[in-house]
Formats: structure tokens, sequence, C-alpha cells
């Protein structure tokens, strides 16, 4: 390139510009891709603290909110469904039933995800869940998460780190106990 | 067996292509003429055989061959013969198979013509293509391949090429997922290919561009020897946007042929270089002015067209369009980037050889004009850029998504492409270095007079919504100076040669092919512009739920819902839902439309089919949104009325006229050039 | 005996069709009535702020003309916030909140989101000052040609 950089070739410092801009943009693109490629939070990955507040008639030790950081020490099983999702009906009252077998050894906690509240209320009437549930507020926690669809399970360990990720139904109530055995001492 | 051999073609025509660049390099460095022979010949080799790997691939997706993934994928045993030959392009790696597929053609044919005096671009010619295509079969063969497996290892399915244990066997499902039924609609089959035809022969004048700048051969060969190529490249680029716009129409079921949706962007970016290119390469041969620009935009539209492939095949983008996550994402970016970065390094190399021949004189000139033209679409380049990135730089940074929709690309690009119109309407009269005012005001006087008296009449008639009337007053001005620049032209003629005004007119066009194909443009866009006007402020909707023999209002319109039926069509694996509607305007009956609902047992998906009556005034477009399945009596409907709208298609159907008729092979125009131009069409023929 | 029989179907038949124009009736009246008392916003009320909202959870599809089940959901959401006083604004709101910002069709103009609206006019900008400077230039620059004229005569460089 030198042999031609006389007078009258491009300026040096419009050759920056052009190459820096240019660098800039690609960094741009290739992060955004490599973000994208991601995915879900993986196994390994420690959560960030968050909190939900509960659908009304819901609660966690007497709060209509529960803050994630509460939770240490204890295994969190969080669910992502919505009442417009079908697959969420197959697994819903083995979640319950899931529940109601650890009976508070095992933290159980549903984010109802872009749903509206009257079919969300129906939803969870119809099939008798009672451990903690809230609206996902502004998508906010699904995002934290970069779940991929619903419904979606995160096993998260008393360390606060998730180990383990359901992506589609759970197909029995001991697809759920394995995992939760996996980590329970 | 046939997978094998599919595969094995694949493989070997890889292996081929990448001979042929590395040859053409080798031969140029060593000043070879039998190694560019050679590597030419490997070239032409290339076509060949990948249209046998397609063609075996065709054989497996007609027979039902459903333990290759990508059939069972893409048809199922109820589809049709010419949809499942058609599921070639439905899929991922089927539709980068055909990809290559048009590339080798379109690089052969390139090959094939007589290069006389242009010898010297043919190695580089090749090398560029060559990369290009080395680079998707490179993808197909390791990471989309359309001949991989299903097998059965120890109970699970598995998905491979090769057998993945001893003990493995071939798992065949008994049918397959089928076409998204979306993609079944007439339109939608020939669209994509047409994009594809599109993307595909713009790589041609980037190839040459490449070369002429690796040669330093700075005069305006490399344009004129492909300006058919843009020619044809555009038009298909064109052609595949407007179907796409009317399958939406027809299909999508919201009203409308354009929603800004990122993925019809990333096919609307390499359109809007490709255009200003198409402007910019005539100053080049004329006034040899605007090199160095030229090869920016080029560069720029080749790039943009691996982009948009990229955008849209990596999961970067999810929409409607948009092929699920896959693993190439990566290499598409590295591709993109390293192509685009060596670009630019050759064409800052020869910077200093591109510079302009003569100078611009004056703003009003003809070149200014057309610079100004330039400009203008890449300020809407720019946004569209902008506004595809921006959702996905605003996910990167604060981590949550955004939305840019339709206002923001309305409000920016409006006055934008106002002032094209304008340019259209002025810069045919402006002449070659040197132009002013007056004499523009004086060719235009009586065009802007007669679009200023139309427009106080639609004032009057129509409408008085001032944007309507601005874009009508632009719109009409187009008409109006385009059609007086034809008469003035075939008076001048008529004239100097003694004949009758329209065998001067049919030889005056046949003369200058380009240009007034280019006028033919001219209008079918002010034509469109009606259409889009006429939709984006006039278009009105209704929805409401009406029992039998009730009716809706909407406009003019009276639409009174008749009867509804349900019923399968089992060897179609449909179950279609139909209204009957009786149409009236001011009480008088117009006839019956029927809306339906169709949906698709083995996609699960529905499709809402309009029932439509177009006439130029407007579109009446009726959906069927919901009926009570029990008691049969009431149904919703949405209506619309879109005004003026059937003026777009007409608009594109005099478009395809003017471009065929501008890319029509010439042998009475440039006796001196015609040799190697008419050759290298009649290869392209 | 026959004609007697007949003539008790008939009766029947009569019977029957009376009862049953009597329900449907019945059941128009009531159904407008209850129509009437909820009053309920139209489709076209529903339309008109679904058509400002996007699909949060489809791509790129506004809210009106989406056809899944979630989104017909959410219009009946919208038709009861209406019900109930809600304006527009206060229905987005609604929306953004519970959503995120991805439901506007355009991010709201605070803090990143202003890039959106500022870059584009900006570059815009820049390119047109610098096309303006190179033809208020113009002039000036016919002076020059004649060098450059010069020049363009070795411009020929091969390489192959």
């Amino acid at each position: 390139m030198s042999e031609l950089n006389q007078k009258k070739s491009v300026p040096l410092w419009i050759q920056i510009i052009v190459w820096v801009c240019l660098a800039g943009l690609l960094v741009l693109v290739a992060s955004i891709l490599s973000k994208r490629q991601q995915g879900a939070l993986k196994t390994g990955d420690a959560v960030p603290d968050f909190s939900m507040t509960l659908f009304n008639g819901y609660e966690f030790e007497g709060k209509n909110e529960i803050q994630f950081s509460d939770f240490s020490g204890k295994i969190v099983v969080l669910n992502f469904w919505a009442s417009w999702c079908k697959p969420c009906e197959q697994e819903a009252s083995e979640l319950q039933e899931a529940y109601a077998f650890y009976n508070g050894d095992v933290i159980f906690l549903g984010a109802d995800y872009v749903d509206t509240e009257p079919e969300a209320r129906t939803y969870l009437k119809k099939f008798q869940i009672t451990y903690p549930n809230g609206p996902d507020m502004g998508t906010k926690i699904s995002q934290m998460f970069r779940i991929t669809g619903v419904p979606e399970t995160y096993f998260i360990d008393q360390q606060g780190v998730v180990y383990y990720v359901k992506v589609g139904p759970f197909i029995s109530l001991d697809e759920i106990k394995n995992i939760i055995e996996q980590k329970l001492k | 067996m046939f997978v094998e051999f599919g595969y094995g073609v694949l493989v070997v025509s890889l292996i081929v292509t990448l001979y042929s660049g590395i040859t053409a390099f080798l031969g140029v460095r060593k000043k070879s003429t039998s190694l560019i022979e050679s590597a030419r010949r490997a070239q032409l080799l290339s076509f060949p055989l990948i249209s046998i790997s397609s063609l075996t691939l065709i054989f497996l997706l007609v027979n039902n061959h459903f333990e290759v993934t990508f059939v069972y994928e893409v048809t199922s045993l109820s589809m049709p013969t010419y949809l499942k030959i058609t599921a070639w392009w439905g899929g991922q790696a089927g539709s980068m198979l055909f990809w290559s597929w048009l590339l080798a053609s379109f690089t052969s044919l390139v090959t094939l013509r007589k290069w006389d005096r242009d010898i010297e671009f043919l190695p580089w010619v090749i090398v560029v293509s060559a990369i290009t295509l080395a680079f998707f079969l490179f993808m197909i063969i390791f990471f989309e391949n359309p001949f991989s497996r299903y097998w059965l290892v120890s109970g699970n399915v598995v998905e491979s090429m090769f057998k993945p244990t001893t003990t493995a066997t071939i798992f065949t499902p008994e049918n397959g997922r089928g076409l998204n039924p979306l993609l079944r609609h007439p339109g939608m089959i020939i669209h994509p290919p047409m994009l594809y035809l599109g993307f595909v022969s713009f790589v041609i004048p980037y190839a040459f561009a490449i070369a002429a700048l690796i040669t330093g051969r700075t005069d305006d060969r490399w344009t004129r020897i492909t300006r058919r190529w843009t020619l044809w490249a555009w038009l298909f680029l064109s052609f595949g946007l407007v179907l796409g716009g009317r399958w939406a129409y027809d299909v999508l079921g919201w009203g409308g042929y354009w929603g800004w949706d990122p993925v019809e962007i990333a096919a609307f970016m390499p359109w809007l270089t490709g255009t200003a290119f198409l402007h910019s390469v005539m100053i080049q041969e004329k006034r040899g002015m605007l090199k160095q620009w030229n090869m920016v935009l080029i560069i720029l539209t080749y790039a943009l067209v691996i982009f948009g492939t990229f955008l849209t095949r990596s999961g970067v983008l999810s929409s409607v369009h948009a092929f699920a996550n896959s693993p190439i994402g990566p290499y598409f970016m590295g591709f993109v980037s390293a192509t685009f970065i060596a670009s630019i390094a050759l064409l800052i190399w020869r910077w200093p050889l591109l510079r302009s021949e003569t100078e611009m004189k004056s703003i009003l000139s003809r070149e200014a004009l057309f610079l100004l033209n330039n400009l203008i679409f890449i300020s809407i380049l720019v946004v569209c850029f902008w506004g595809v990135i921006y959702p996905l730089v605003s996910e990167l940074v604060t981590g949550f998504k955004v939305t840019v929709g339709p206002p923001y690309y309305e409000r920016a690009t409006a006055p934008l492409f106002s002032a094209l119109l304008f340019l259209m309407a002025i810069a045919p009269f402006s002449a070659w270095g040197h132009s002013t005012m007056q004499t523009l005001g004086k060719a235009l006087w009586k065009s802007i007079l007669a679009s200023f008296v139309l427009t106080v009449s639609l004032f009057f008639v129509y409408s008085t919504n001032l944007y309507a009337l601005t874009g009508f007053f632009l719109i009409s001005l187009v008409i109006f100076a385009t059609l007086q620049e034809f008469y003035r032209g075939a008076l001048a003629r008529q004239k100097t040669k003694n004949e009758n005004f329209f065998s001067a007119l049919s030889n005056l066009m046949r003369r200058n092919r380009r240009r007034y194909g280019g006028y033919i443009i001219h209008i079918s866009m002010a034509l469109m512009a009606i259409g889009i006007l006429g939709i984006e402020l006039f278009q009105q909707e209704t929805q409401g739920t009406v029992a039998q023999g009730e009716s809706l209002n909407i406009g003019e319109y009276r639409v009174e819902y008749r009867e509804l039926a349900s019923w399968d069509v089992r060897s179609d694996g449909v179950n279609y839902t139909r209204a009957v509607v009786d149409v009236y305007e001011n009480g008088i009956y117009l006839g019956q439309l029927y809306p339906r609902i169709d949906y698709f047992f083995d996609a699960e998906q529905t499709m809402t089919i309009p029932g439509q009556r177009s006439t130029f005034r407007d579109d009446l477009y009726i959906l069927l949104v919901d009926w009570k399945s029990v008691s049969n009596s009431g149904a919703t409907f949405k209506i619309y009325v879109n005004p003026l709208v059937n003026w777009l298609w007409i608009g594109s159907l005099v478009f395809l006229v003017g471009i065929i008729f501008a890319a029509w092979p010439d042998k009475e125009m440039e006796p001196v050039r015609v040799k190697s131009s008419a050759k290298q069409t009649s290869a392209a023929d | 005996m026959k004609n007697y029989a007949s003539r008790i179907t008939h009766h029947l038949l009569r019977i029957a069709h009376y009862a049953l124009l009597l329900t449907i009736l019945f059941t128009a009246i009531s159904f407008q009535f209850a129509y009437a008392q909820e009053d309920t916003p139209t489709d076209d009320e529903v339309n008109e702020v679904a058509s400002q909202l996007y699909c949060p959870v489809c791509e790129n599809r506004p809210l009106d003309t989406c056809p899944t089940q979630a989104c017909h959901q959410w219009r009946e959401l919208i038709r009861t916030q209406l019900a109930q006083g809600m304006t527009e604004e206060e229905i987005k709101q609604y929306f953004v909140d519970n959503y995120g910002d991805r439901v506007l069709a355009e991010p709201p103009r605070t803090g990143l989101n202003w890039l959106v609206y500022i870059l584009p006019p900006a570059i815009i900008l820049l390119a047109a000052i610098l096309a303006l400077q190179k033809f208020s230039g113009m002039d000036k620059a016919a002076e020059n040609r004649i060098n450059y004229k010069r020049d363009k005569k070795r411009s020929f460089i091969r390489i192959y």
C-alpha cells in the first residue's frame, strides 16, 4: 500500500477514521452475534439477584414479594410459563405435585411470561397451583435469563448457580425429582 | 446411495471451486495463460457438478425420502409434486444450495464470454466468484448439509451425514413436517428465487469491480461489461421485493404489503445501493466522474447482500422470515468482515487512480443531480441500517429489547422519498455539465403548471390532506415531466429525421434503451407511489361481529354476512372455513366475496386469506377473524378499504416493462463496443 | 288415520317452530340488552389502541393484526381496560410496565434510545454539509482542472 502513498493518496486521518468506523461496526455486530448465540443462561452461571411481585393471593413467608437473594442455601426451581402456552399445561400439575412433595425444602417459583392477569389466574386455578407465582413485569426476569421460550425451567443450587436448564415441558414428576435430588443433600 | 452421491458431488464441486480460485491466482502471479485457462475450465465444471447435486436433492424431495432431515423438514406426503420441487429453497440448507447453484451458473455465463481485450479481468473475476462460491459450498458441506440423515443409535434418533456408530440404522419418519403453509402460496414460491437471483447477480459486477481495482484499469470497462448484469440483478431484486409485498398482502392478512420488518429491510438495503449504483454508473460512462463512488457503491451492495443473508440466516434477527438459529452465524460474520475489509483496503490503495476526469461545474448539472440522488439513497440506507441494528444494540447495551417500527421509518424516509420524486422529475431536463435555473424552468414550466392544476383540482374533489397533496403534486410532476421528455425527444427526431411522430418515438426509444427504459421505470415508480400514498394516508378499517343477514359499513361499502361453511380436505391436510359476504356500494349490489381461514393440520398453523375486490379507486379487503362454531350464527370480520393500492401493482407491471425494455439486448447501440457487449448478453441468454 | 297422524306432527312442528322463534327472539333481546348495559368498547376502539402496540411474543407484528390466541387475550384486556375508563396512554403504559419497551412501535425517548432519533439525521446532515462544500467549491475547482487532466494520462497501470 505504501508504494502509492504519495501526495494524492487518501489522507492518513481519513484512512484512520474509515478503519476505526469499520472496526467499530464489525465489533458491534460480532458482539451482538455472540450474545445472540449465548442463548439461555447456562449451567454453571451465577444468577443475578432479582425480585418479583406475586399475584394477589400468593405469598412467600407472609410477603407479597420475593427477593431472589433471600433463597440462598436452598435449591430454587424457577419455572417460566404463560396461560396461552399449551405445552405448559402438560407440566403444570407435576410442578405443583413436586412442590407439595418437597414441602418447603425446595423453593418453587412460577414466573408468568407475557400474559394477561385474568387468564393467568384462570390457569393457576385450573391446575390448583399454590406455590409462589407472579407476573414477569416488563419481561425483566425472562430477559435476564435470556429464555428461549415457554415453558422453560431453571434449577438453581444452594449457592445461587444454575445447575440444570429444562427447555420444554417435563414428562413426569420423577423427571423433576431426579433433577432436584442431584443437589439435595 | 443417492444421498452419498449428492453429498460427494458437492464435496467435489468445492474442491473444483477451490482449485479454480487458486489456479487463477497463481496464473496471474506466474503470468501463465495455461494456468488461467485451467482455472476457467475448472470454474465451468462447477456448474454441472452443483446441478447434479441439486438434482439429487430434488429427486429425494420428490420421492419422499424422509430419512433425509431436510426432506423431512420441508415436505410431507400430502404436498403436490411442484411444491416438493420448490421446497428446494423452502429451508435453510436447500436455499443455500440454490444460492450456490445460481452463483455457479452466473459465473459460468460470464467466463464463457469472449474476453478479447478484457482478458486481464478474467482471473480476478474467477478468484472473486470462486471465493464466494467456495464459502457457500463450505457452509453447506459442513454446517447446513441438505443431505444429512436420521439415524437410530441405541433407541435415540440422531442427525448425521454418515453412519454415526457401527450399529446405527437409518431412521425413516413416516411423514414429513411439510412446508410452512405460508410458503405454499404461488407468490412465495417465486419470491425467494427472485430475491436470490437479484442477490447473486450483484456478485458479478462486484467481481468485475474488484478485478478492475486489482488490475488498476480505471476506465469504465468494468461498468460497461457488467451493465446488463446490474440491470438484470436490479430487475430480479426489485421484482422479488414487489412479489414479497404482494404475497404479504394476499396471505399474511394484515391489510398491508410492507411492514418495515427487519428481514424485509435486509433485502431492501442492497436494492438501495444497487439503485444508486445504477444511476451513478451512467455518470462514470458519460463524464468519467464518480469512479471512486461507484466502487464504494458496488462494494456496499455486495457487502449488504451477504450481510442481509447473514442477518436472516444466523438467528441474529428473529421475524416471520428468518430461519431458525443456526451455527453458521460466526462464519458468515467472518466472511462479510474479511471481504468488506479487503475491498475497502483495495479501494483505498487504488483511490488516487480513480480520480474524476472532469470536475463538477454546476449544482444543477445532471451529474450533480445524480450525485444528489445517490446521497438520498444512501441516506435512506442509513435510516434503514440503523433501524435494523438499533434493537440489537439496545439489547446488547441495556439488556432489553425494543422495537423500531413503521413510525420511525415512515417519518425518516417520507421526506427522502419525496426528494427523490422531485429529482426524478427535474433531472431529465438538466444538461450534462452545466444547467441553470432558467433553462430548467423553461423546460419544466408546462409540467409544473399541469401538476399544479391537477393538485388544485384534487384539493376540491379528493382530499384536503396537505401531505397527500404534496405527494400527488410530486407524483404528477414526475409523470408529466417524463411524458414531456418523451414528447420532446420524439418531436426533435421527427423534425431531423423526417419520420412520423410514432415511428420517431419508437426509434428514439429503441436507440436509447437504457435512457427511455429508465424513464418508463420512473413513471412506474410514480404510479407505485400513488398506491403507497393511498394506503398510507387514506386506509380505513373496521371490525365487528355480525349475525347472518347483518351488515358492517365502511366508507361507501356495506358488507352483509350471508353464510359460513367449514370443511376438511383430507388430501390437502387442510380445514377450510369460508364465509360468504355480499358487497354493496351505496346500496348497489356488487357481488360476493369469500374471506376464509385455512387450518393446516401438519403444521398446526392457520392462514387468513382475505376476500378482495380491487378497483383503480380502492381495494375492499375483508378478513374473517373469528366465527362462532356452535350456533354458526355470528362471525367477526375485519374490513379494510385500501384506496389506490392497485396502482402499486399496476406500477410494478409498468416497472417490469420498463426494465425489460432497458435490459433488452440491443445490437444497434454503440457500434464500437457492440462486439463484446452483445456477446456478453448472448451468453446471458 | 294416516291423515290424522300427519296433522299431529304438523301441529307439533308448528309449536316447535313458534317455540324456536320465541327463544331466538328472547335471546336476541336479552343479548342486546346486555350489550347496551355494559357499554362494551367496539372492536374498532380496541384496534385503535392495539394498532399502536406490538405483540410482546411474536416478532414485529402489531397487536391488532396478530392472529394468535395470546394476542386475542391482549385485545380483550384492552377492551376491559377501555371499559374501565382507562385512557389510551394509560393502557400503553400498562403494557410497557408489564411486557417491556418492546411493545411500543418506537423506543421511548429516553437514555440510549435517543440514539435512534439522533444518529441518522446527524449522519445525513454531515453528508449534506460535505456535499454542499463540494458543490460550493465547484467554481474554484475549475482552475485546477488542467492539472487533473495531466494526471489522467498516466492512470493506466496494469499489473497483469
